[in-house]
C-alpha cells in the first residue's frame, strides 16, 4: 500500500542523501529501516510525509501520489500518517494534554483549535490514549516535567490521536536507555498488532530489529543495500550494510 | 637590510603617532575644548551656585512669618546732615550707622529684638512718583543670632541721588510649622506619574503591534512560504479587491449608522444584536466543531462568503459598540469636575479607539479573506492544470496584478509628493507594473514556487531597520506637529519606536526556536496558523515577556527626556526649570527621574528573572 519508487534527495548543499531508493510496504507491516548514522534514514522517513521535499522519484500511498499532492492535499494525507521522533519533539512548555491534542489539528476546526478549543470527544480520546501508554495521571503537567521515557509515550499518544493508518518512527528509542527502549517498542508493537497500523521504524540496534520487525530495509550512504526478513541478515550482508570493519555486537 | 627595515618601521610608528596627534588636535578644536574657561572665576562661581542648588532639591517648603522693619534713609547727604531717626524700640528694630550715605558707600546695619534665627534680605527701598510704595533693591542679607540680634555691612546701591527720604528695610523671616511638600515636588509627582504611564501605554500598544509583525520578520517561518506566480498574482489582486471592499463596506456601514441609528436606544440595540448575530453565524459556520477539512472548491467558496458576511457583522458590531461608548461617555462627563472624571472619560476614549480601528481592521480582514481565497485559487490552477495552460493563466493575471500593485504604491507616494498628475500616478505605473508582471510570467516557469515569503521577510526587515534607526526623540518632533505638545505625542513616538525595536528583537527569538516541535506539529497535518499557535507561540512567550519588560524600562528612560522636544512627561518641566535657572526645582525633577529609572531597572530585572 506504500510504494516508494526511485526516490532521490539531494540537499541544497549538494549532499546526496537518497539515491534511487525503491521498496514497498504492505498494510499492517512492521518495517525496520537500518543503517549507520548519516545513511539517510531520517531523510527517507521525512520524504514519505514530505516534511522534506524529495528531488526525484515517486511515493504512492493508498493509491494517491504523495509526491504530486498540493500543499492542502498534503495536509490531508499527513493526518493519516503519525510520526514519532528520536528527540520526542514535544512542545516542552505546553501541557501534556495539549501536546497530545495537537495530534487532532488536521481534523478539527482550524479557527477553534487556534483558540485552543477542542471538541469534548477529542479531549476524552486524548485521555484514553494517555491511559493506553500508562501516563493518564500526568496529563496536566508540563511536558518538560516528564522523564524521557514518559515524553516518548506522549509522542506516541500524539501520533495515535491522528488515528493513523501508518506511523513513521525515526529512531524512537535512540535517546532512551535499553529498558525504556523495550517498553516503547512494545507500545509500537501493540499499535501495529492490535490496531493494524503500518509501522516504519528506523532503528540502531539489530537486536531490536530481530525482535520487533517483520521486515527490514537497510540504507548505506543513501543506497538501498538490503530488503528482506531480519533473519536473513548474515555476516556478509551485515558488512555490506555497516561497512567492512564493523563487528556484530547485538 | 635589517637596519633599513627597522628604520622604516620606526618612521612608520612616528608617522602614525603624528597622525593620531593630528586627529586628536582636530577633535579638540572642533569640540571647542577650552581649559581656560573651566578655570575662570566667573565660571567657577556659577558652577558652584548651580551645584549647590542641585544639591538642595526643593522637596519641602515652609510657612514663614515675616517682620518688616524700616528706617528712613537719605541717598546723598543733604547739607547739614540728617537728624538720627527716632526708633521705636518696643519690637524688632534696626539701627543704621549713618542716616545718609553716597551711592556705593558701605554702611553698617544692626538689628535687635528679631525672632531668634530669623533671616532675610536687607533692602534699600527707593520711592518715586512712579512707585509710591517703593522699589526694593537687595543690599545684603542677615541671619539673626539666638538672641534675635545681628550686625552686617551692606553697600548702598548705585542710584540717583534724591532729596526725599528713602528707606532701608530688613525683612526678617522665620519658619513656622512643620515642613510641607513643596509646589515643585507636587508638580514633579504629577509629571512623573504621567511619564510612567506614557511609557506603559507606549509599551503596551507598541508590543501589540510588534508581536504579529515579528512573525513576518522571522526568517525561519518565512523562507518556507513559497507560491507559484499564479497564486501570488491572484492573491495580490484579491488583496486589492478585498481592501477596496473593506473600505466600501465600512463607509457604507458608517453612513447607514449615522442615518438610521442616531438615538441612544437604537445604538444600544445595534450594539447588542449585531455581536450576537455575528457570533451566532460564526459559531454555525466558521467555528463549527464538526466541520472537517474540506478541499472542494464549492465548500471553500461558501466558507469565504460566510467569512465575509461574519466579518461585516463584526465590523458593524465594532462600529456600534464604538458609538455606544461615545454616547455613554458623553453622558457620563457633563463637565470636568465630576468625580472619577478620568474613568468616565475613558469610556468615550475607548469608543473613539473602536471607531478609529474599525476601518483599519476592515481593510486588513477583508483584504486577507479575499486575498487568501484568490491565492488558493491560484495555487489550484498551478497544481491542477497543464504547464501550458497555467502559463497562459500567468500571462493574464501577472500583468494585471503588477499594474494594480504599482498603481497602489504610486497612490501612496502621491500622498507624500503630490504629483497630482494621472500620468505619474496611473498610466505609467500601470504600464510599468504590467510590463514587470508580463516579464515575470514569461521568464518564470509556470509552476515554479517563488520565494514570496523571503521577499516579504526582506521588506519587513528593511522597514523595521529603517524605522529603528530613527530616534524616538526625532519621531516625537513629528508627532508633536501632528497631535500637539504633550504626552500623547510622546507616547505615540515611543510606541512607534517600540514597534520597530521589539519586532526585530522578537523575530530574532522566533528564529532561535527549536525546529523539532515545529516539525512534529506540521507532521500532524496542521496548517500554518495552527503550527504557529501550537509550536511557535509556547516557545517564544518567555523571551517575549522579558523583552517587553526591558522595553518598558527603556521607554521609561526615554519618556523622561522626550519632554525636551515637547513630548510631555517630566522632561517638559525639567527643561522649563533649567531654562528659567530654577535649579532647585530642576533638582527635584532629576531626583524623581533617578528614583523611577532605578526602580524600573530593578523591577524589570526581577520580573524578567521570574519569567525566563
Ligand atoms: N538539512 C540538511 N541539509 C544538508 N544535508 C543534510 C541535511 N539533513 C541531513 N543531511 C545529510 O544527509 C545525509 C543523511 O542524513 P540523515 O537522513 O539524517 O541520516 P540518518 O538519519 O540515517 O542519520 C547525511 O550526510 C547528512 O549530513
Ligand atoms: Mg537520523
Amino acid at each position: 500500500m506504500l510504494e516508494v519508487k526511485n526516490l532521490s534527495k539531494t540537499y541544497d548543499g549538494g549532499v546526496q542523501a537518497l539515491k534511487n531508493v525503491s521498496f514497498n510496504v504492505k498494510q499492517g507491516e512492521f518495517l525496520a529501516v537500518i543503517g549507520l548514522s548519516g545513511s539517510g534514514k531520517s531523510t527517507l522517513l521525512r520524504c514519505i510525509n514530505r516534511l522534506i521535499e524529495p528531488t526525484g522519484g515517486q511515493i504512492v500511498w493508498d493509491g494517491q501520489d504523495v509526491t504530486a499532492a498540493s500543499q492542502d492535499e498534503m495536509r490531508h494525507i499527513r493526518r493519516k500518517i503519525g510520526m514519532v521522533f528520536q528527540h520526542f519533539n514535544l512542545v516542552s512548555r505546553s501541557k501534556v494534554i495539549t501536546n497530545v491534542l495537537a495530534g487532532r489539528l488536521g481534523y478539527v476546526n482550524p479557527m477553534l483549535s487556534a483558540l485552543n478549543r477542542f471538541p469534548k470527544s477529542d479531549v476524552a480520546m486524548a485521555l484514553d490514549q494517555l491511559d493506553r501508554v500508562g501516563i493518564k495521571n500526568q496529563a496536566y503537567k508540563r511536558a518538560d516535567e516528564l522523564s524521557g521515557g514518559q515524553q516518548q509515550r506522549v509522542g506516541i499518544a500524539r501520533a495515535m490521536m491522528q488515528q493513523p493508518a501508518m506511523i513513521l518512527a525515526d529512531e524512537p528509542v535512540a535517546s532512551l536507555d535499553p529498558v525504556l527502549a523495550h517498553s516503547i517498542m512494545q507500545y509500537l508493537e501493540k499499535i501495529n498488532k492490535e490496531d493494524g497500523v503500518t509501522v516504519l521504524c528506523s532503528l540502531h540496534f539489530l537486536d531490536l530489529v530481530h525482535r520487533y520487525a517483520d521486515r527490514a530495509i537497510a540504507l548505506n550512504a543513501g543506497e538501498l543495500k538490503f530488503d528482506g526478513s531480519p533473519a536473513d541478515i548474515n555476516d556478509e550482508k551485515f558488512r555490506e550494510i555497516y561497512g567492512k570493519d564493523a563487528e556484530r555486537v547485538g | 637590510m635589517k637596519k633599513s627595515s627597522s628604520f622604516i618601521k620606526s618612521l612608520a610608528v612616528g608617522l602614525a603617532t603624528f597622525l593620531v596627534l593630528v586627529v586628536f588636535a582636530y577633535g579638540f578644536a572642533v569640540t571647542n575644548i577650552n581649559f581656560a574657561e573651566t578655570r575662570s572665576e566667573r565660571r567657577m562661581a556659577s558652577l558652584t551656585r548651580i551645584l549647590r542648588a542641585l544639591a538642595h532639591p526643593k522637596i519641602f517648603d515652609y510657612n514663614f512669618e515675616t517682620v518688616n522693619v524700616e528706617v528712613p534713609f537719605y541717598l546723598g547727604c543733604p547739607e547739614g546732615g540728617v537728624e538720627p531717626p527716632k526708633v521705636d524700640r518696643s519690637g524688632a528694630f534696626i539701627l543704621v550707622s549713618a542716616g545718609c550715605a553716597e551711592p556705593k558707600e558701605t554702611i553698617v546695619v544692626e538689628g535687635y529684638n528679631f525672632q531668634e534665627n530669623s533671616a532675610g534680605p536687607i533692602n534699600f527701598i527707593g520711592f518715586s512718583a512712579d512707585a509710591p510704595d517703593g522699589v526694593p533693591i537687595q543690599m545684603g542679607s542677615f541671619q539673626a543670632d539666638a538672641q534675635g540680634n545681628f550686625r552686617v555691612e551692606a553697600t548702598i546701591p548705585n542710584r540717583q541721588i534724591k532729596e526725599d527720604p528713602q528707606a532701608i528695610r530688613a525683612v526678617g523671616r522665620v519658619r513656622v510649622g512643620a515642613p510641607m511638600i513643596s509646589q515643585e515636588a507636587k508638580v514633579t509627582w504629577d509629571k512623573i506619574v504621567e511619564t510612567v504611564f506614557m511609557a506603559l501605554l507606549a509599551t503596551t500598544f507598541g508590543t501589540l503591534l510588534a508581536v504579529p509583525i515579528s512573525f513576518f520578520a522571522a526568517r525561519n517561518l518565512m523562507v518556507e512560504v513559497k507560491s507559484p506566480l499564479s497564486s501570488i498574482a491572484l492573491s495580490l489582486i484579491g488583496w486589492a479587491l478585498g481592501m477596496g471592499l473593506g473600505v466600501a463596506i465600512s463607509r457604507l456601514l458608517t453612513h447607514f449608522q449615522t442615518a438610521f441609528f442616531s438615538s441612544f436606544l437604537a445604538t444600544l440595540a445595534g450594539a447588542i444584536i449585531l455581536p450576537i448575530l455575528g457570533s451566532l453565524l460564526a459559531r454555525l459556520t466558521l467555528f463549527n466543531q464538526n466541520k472537517e477539512m474540506d478541499l472542494r472548491f464549492k465548500s471553500r467558496l461558501v466558507n469565504v462568503l460566510y467569512s465575509l458576511f461574519a466579518a461585516a457583522l463584526i465590523l458593524a458590531s465594532i462600529l456600534f459598540l464604538g458609538k455606544l461608548l461615545l454616547q455613554i461617555g458623553a453622558y457620563l462627563t457633563p463637565n470636568k469636575d465630576v468625580p472619577l472624571y478620568f474613568l468616565r472619560k475613558f469610556v468615550s476614549q475607548a469608543g473613539e479607539i473602536f471607531t478609529i480601528l474599525a476601518p483599519v481592521v476592515a481593510v486588513l480582514v477583508f483584504g486577507g479573506i479575499v486575498g487568501g481565497f484568490f491565492g488558493q485559487i491560484g495555487q489550484t490552477v498551478s497544481d491542477k492544470t497543464s504547464p501550458a495552460s497555467s502559463k497562459v493563466f500567468n500571462l493574464i493575471v501577472a500583468p494585471l496584478a503588477g499594474a494594480i500593485a504599482a498603481v497602489l504604491i504610486l497612490r501612496g507616494l502621491d500622498w507624500f509628493y503630490q504629483f497630482n498628475n494621472p500620468a505619474v500616478t496611473l498610466y505609467w505605473p500601470a504600464g510599468i507594473g504590467a510590463a514587470i508582471g508580463l516579464a515575470l510570467a514569461l521568464v518564470v516557469s509556470s509552476k515554479q514556487p517563488l520565494p514570496i515569503g523571503f521577499i516579504i521577510y526582506g521588506i519587513f526587515r528593511t522597514i523595521l531597520n529603517g524605522t529603528r534607526s530613527i530616534e524616538a526623540l526625532v519621531m516625537a518632533i513629528v508627532f508633536v506637529a501632528w497631535v500637539g505638545l504633550g504626552p500623547f505625542a510622546g507616547a505615540l513616538a515611543l510606541a512607534l519606536h517600540t514597534v520597530a525595536s521589539n519586532a526585530k528583537l522578537y523575530s530574532e527569538q522566533v528564529e532561535s526556536i527549536l525546529s523539532g516541535p515545529l516539525e512534529a506539529i506540521q507532521a500532524t497535518g496542521a496548517n500554518r496558523l495552527q503550527t504557529i499557535v501550537f509550536a511557535v507561540v509556547p516557545q517564544i512567550i518567555p523571551p517575549y515577556i522579558s523583552y517587553t519588560m526591558y522595553r518598558w524600562d527603556i521607554n521609561v528612560r526615554m519618556s523622561t527626556i522626550i519632554g525636551f522636544v515637547g513630548g510631555g512627561g517630566i522632561g517638559f518641566i525639567l527643561q522649563q526649570n533649567i531654562n528659567l535657572l530654577n535649579y532647585r526645582a530642576a533638582s527635584v525633577n532629576m531626583l524623581a527621574i533617578a528614583i523611577v529609572v532605578a526602580s524600573m531597572d530593578y523591577i524589570s530585572s526581577v520580573l524578567r528573572e521570574k519569567f525566563v
